[in-house]
Order: C-alpha cells, then structure tokens, then sequence
C-alpha cells in the first residue's frame, strides 16, 4: 500500500513530463510534414541546384544519428552565437531528421501519380505549380497519410531522445525522480506504461485510419465499372 | 499536295513544317510537313510505332522537336528561328496555346479525386480563371451534350470506360478549344462502349469543331473525316480525301496497312 502511494507521488512529475513530450512530438511533427513536403517537392524540381541541394539535406541527416544532431544543435551552435532553450533545440532536431524521411515519403508518392494526370493536366493549360497543388498533391496526399501517420507514433516515441539535452520531457523526469529516489524499477516502469497508453491508442488510431483509407482507395486508378 | 480538294479550307490553324523528332538513336518523326485547317476534321492512321502519339504531343508541346518548326495560328511557337536566332516561347505563352487545344487520350486521364463536373469546370475555373457560378453552369450544359447529365457528381471509378471518356471530351471542351486532338480515344474501350463515344465525336464534327483524330476506326475515319493521312515509321506517307485514300491508295504501304486493318476488322466482326 505505501509503494502504491509513493507511485501515486511520483505521478504528478511525471505527467508534467507527459505534457512536455506531447507538445514537443506535435510541434515537431506539424512542422516536419511542412519542411518535409517542401524538401519533397524541391527533389523534383527542374532545377538542377534545387535538386541536387534537398538530396544532399536528405541524405544527410537520413545519414546521422538524431541523438547527434541534437547534440549539435544544443552544444554546438551556440559556438556561432545561436543559443536555443532546450525546447527549441529538440523540436528543431526532431523536425530536421523527421522531415529528412518525410520529403522522402511525399516523393514516391508524388512519383506514384500515373504520368497521364500529368500529362492531362498540362494539356488544360495548368503551370507546374497549379498541376502540383489541383492534381498531383491531392492524390498523392491521400497515398502518404499512412506513412505520416506512423511517423507521428515513432516521432512521439523518439521524443525521449532529447532528455539528453536537459529538456524535462516525460523521460527526463523519469530520470530525474529516478536518481533522487533509487526507485528505478517503479519510475522506470510508470514512465513506460505512460509511453505506451498514449501511444498505442495512437497507432489504433493510425490502423483505423488506413483501413478506412484502403476502402476508398478503390476510387484511384480503379478498373472502369 | 492536293489541299485545295479538302471540303472546309478556312485559314490554317496548324502546320507542321520538315518536324523531326529523335528519342536518342530511334527517329520517331521525319521531316513531317502537314497543315490542318480551321474546320477540317483530319484522321490520322497508320500501324503502331508510326509516331502518331508523338505527333498529337508535339501539338501541344507535351514533348519537344529537334528541328522543323510548329505553326498554330500562323504564328511559329515553342522553339522556331527569328533573324536567325533560336527563340523559346516562355512557359506562360506555351500554356496558353495548350489551353486552346483540346486533347483526349486514349487512358482518359480523368482526376480520380473530382467529380464529373469537377473534372469539367477544374481548368476553366483555375486556368482560365472564369466565375465558378458560370464554368458549373457551362459544364453542366457539356455534361447534357455528351449525354451524363445524370452522372454530375459521379466520381471517375463509378464510370464504365465509355462514361468516362465522354466527361473527358466535355473537360477538354471546356477551356472552349479552338482545335481538338484525339489519340485513339476508343481504343481503351470494350467493343459496345466504342459506339457512344464516336458519336459525340461525329456530333462534334458535325458542329464544325476542328479535329486532328488518330483512329483506328476506318469507317468513322471514311465518314467524318475530311483528309486522312497516312503515317508509317514517322513519316507522312500518303494523304488525301478518304474516300480516294480508301478505295485507290497511291503508296504500296498504304494499301498493305488498309489491307491488314480491314482483314482483321472483317474477321473479328464476323466472329461477334
Ligand atoms: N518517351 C519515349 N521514349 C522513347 N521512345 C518512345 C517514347 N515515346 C514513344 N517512343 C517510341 O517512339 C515510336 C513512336 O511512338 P508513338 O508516337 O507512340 O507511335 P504510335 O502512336 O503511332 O503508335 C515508338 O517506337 C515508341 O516506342
Ligand atoms: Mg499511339
């Protein structure tokens, strides 16, 4: 009954954490499906220097650790006079490797398009730009949000990472509580069991909404009545 | 060239002057010289290969040319020599002239994400920038004309093909095209679905509108159209009135090819 009690203590920290972790997750998420989009769309641009430079950010961070990255960006740029709060340095971390993967994602599902919507839009008169944002992107969106949808899950989960750059996420509270207490095996276990009650209604989520998604797939590039 | 015994012989609107077009080492049109004038309706035939595709794209600038020169409206465009120098129209211009030509393919191409009507107005309304208010009325208008005005807000998957095919014609009609292309817009199509769909286009040419058609279809090709032009390995090899083309073809290849295409035709009529 006392452990029970002492759990119930530790919880209050620990869901401040939560909170922390949630906000970082979305905020990262919601700007790495803009910047990864972008990046998408500069991987097939006409010109060549656009091209050439989103591969190389893609590749890149694809490339190297995100613990790294976060390192970098929270011990190493203030070198050249960019301090960021540890918040900030996480969401940025968190949304330059995100979106690295995610330009990939909306690529082949741009590329997935048949080239006759291509081709007929053009034939309307369309520019580039209106093709992509009528024709080519809502399709193509339609395609990816399985995809996006699962990054949010792993992006939620990867979140712990940036504990290490002293911000007082859902982990680092953990860790926190943890030394203070020598209660590793209960802390430890709290923080996991609320990872995963958040996400793994999350990842239900996601599997309804593909499964809904698979049902009106058929209106795509399905054979003629 | 005997363009002078074509019916309608309004001012040219389009003219293929010596094109030629290569993918890498394969020529796919050879110095092709051809004129289509405003209200003529031209099919095209020749077997697979011939370049028929290609030329229909170079019309519109879906794939460029190495040499010759394109003329719509008497005016050079895309890429042509002025003062001796290499002039490329800006993409503005060149979607401007795609905007006046309407073209059908023989995959539809519908947008599987709008309906029937959507397919209809999406260009007049973000191309052409007209009120949406009077783009839907005009595409309901088209929809009535190629006989769906039941299928307004029918998605493309819930069409046969012939259905579909037919909204793509009032899509194309509606940026108001000053010249239609159509490439072998029935060959998709289940045998009883071909029917239907010609008849708009016969509608069409009975309307005047003027057609570039690339058909297999000898008999609409022998009713409809006012010169039909014979095309193999990428060359304009014969053109002329159908009803001289058909019966007293003047180049050996032609009269195989005829020969060929009629024979099958014969024989899969006779087993239907
Ligand atoms: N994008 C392409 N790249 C390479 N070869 C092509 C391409 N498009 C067409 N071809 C070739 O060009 C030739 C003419 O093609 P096409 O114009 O489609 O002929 P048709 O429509 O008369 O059947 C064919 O040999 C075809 O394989
Ligand atoms: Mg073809």
């Amino acid at each position: 009954m006392f452990i029970l009690r002492e759990m119930i203590s530790f919880l209050p920290p620990l869901l401040e954490g939560a909170w922390i972790t949630i906000m970082v997750s979305v905020v990262a998420y919601v700007l790495a499906l803009a910047v990864g989009l972008m990046f998408g769309l500069a991987r097939l641009s006409q010109f060549w220097p656009v091209r050439w430079a989103a591969a190389a950010y893609v590749q890149f961070f694809r490339g190297t650790p995100l613990l790294l990255q976060l390192f970098f960006i929270y011990y190493v740029l203030p070198y050249g006079g960019i301090v960021l709060t540890p918040f900030a340095s996480g969401v940025m971390g968190l949304t330059i490797n995100y979106s690295a993967y995610m330009a990939e994602v909306f690529r082949s599902g741009i590329q997935a398009i048949p080239r006759g919507q291509w081709v007929a839009a053009r034939s309307l008169g369309m520019s580039r730009r209106l093709l992509m944002r009528r024709i080519i992107l809502p399709q193509a969106i339609r395609i990816v949000i399985p995809a996006l949808g699962n990054f949010f899950v792993s992006i939620f989960k990867d979140s712990a990472l940036v504990s290490v750059i002293t911000m007082r996420d859902l982990m680092f509270s953990g860790e926190l509580l943890a030394s203070a207490t020598f209660k590793h095996f209960e802390i430890f276990t709290m923080v996991a069991v609320i990872y995963f009650v958040i996400s793994y209604p999350m990842a239900k989520l996601m599997e309804y909404v593909e499964a809904r998604l698979d049902t009106s797939r058929s209106r795509f590039g399905g054979k003629p009545a | 060239m005997e363009v002078e015994i074509s019916a309608p012989s309004g001012p040219p609107i389009l003219k293929f002057e010596g094109v030629s077009k290569s993918y890498g080492p394969l020529k796919v049109l050879r110095d092709v010289t051809l004129e289509i004038r405003t209200g003529e309706v031209v099919c095209i035939i020749g077997p697979s290969g011939a370049g028929k595709s290609t030329l229909l794209a170079c019309v519109n600038h879906l794939e460029s040319i190495d040499a010759g020169t394109i003329y719509f409206e008497g005016q050079p465009v895309y890429r042509y020599l002025r003062n001796g120098r290499v002039v490329s129209d800006p993409e503005r211009r060149i979607e401007q002239i795609r905007a006046e030509i309407g073209m059908v393919f023989q995959s539809f191409n519908l947008f599987p994400h709008l309906t029937a009507l959507g397919n209809i107005i999406e260009a007049p309304i973000h191309v052409r920038r007209e009120p949406p208010k009077a783009a839907r009325e005009r595409g309901l208008a088209l929809l009535g004309k190629v006989g769906l005005s039941d299928k307004t807000d029918a998605y493309p998957h819930q069409l046969s093909g012939g259905q579909q095919q037919r909204v793509a014609i009032a899509r194309a009609l509606a940026m108001q095209p000053k010249l239609m292309l159509f490439d072998e817009a029935t060959s998709a199509l289940d045998p009883e679905l071909v029917g239907e769909v010609l008849r708009v286009m016969r509608e069409l040419a009975g309307e005047g509108m003027t057609m570039v058609v690339v058909t297999h279809e000898m008999d609409f090709a022998r009713d409809v159209a006012d010169r039909v032009v014979f095309m193999a390995d990428g060359m304009v090899v014969e053109e002329g009135l159908p009803e001289i083309l058909f019966s007293k073809p003047g180049n050996p290849r032609t009269r195989q090819f005829l020969q060929t295409v009629l024979n099958r035709n014969g024989r899969s009529e006779a087993q239907n």
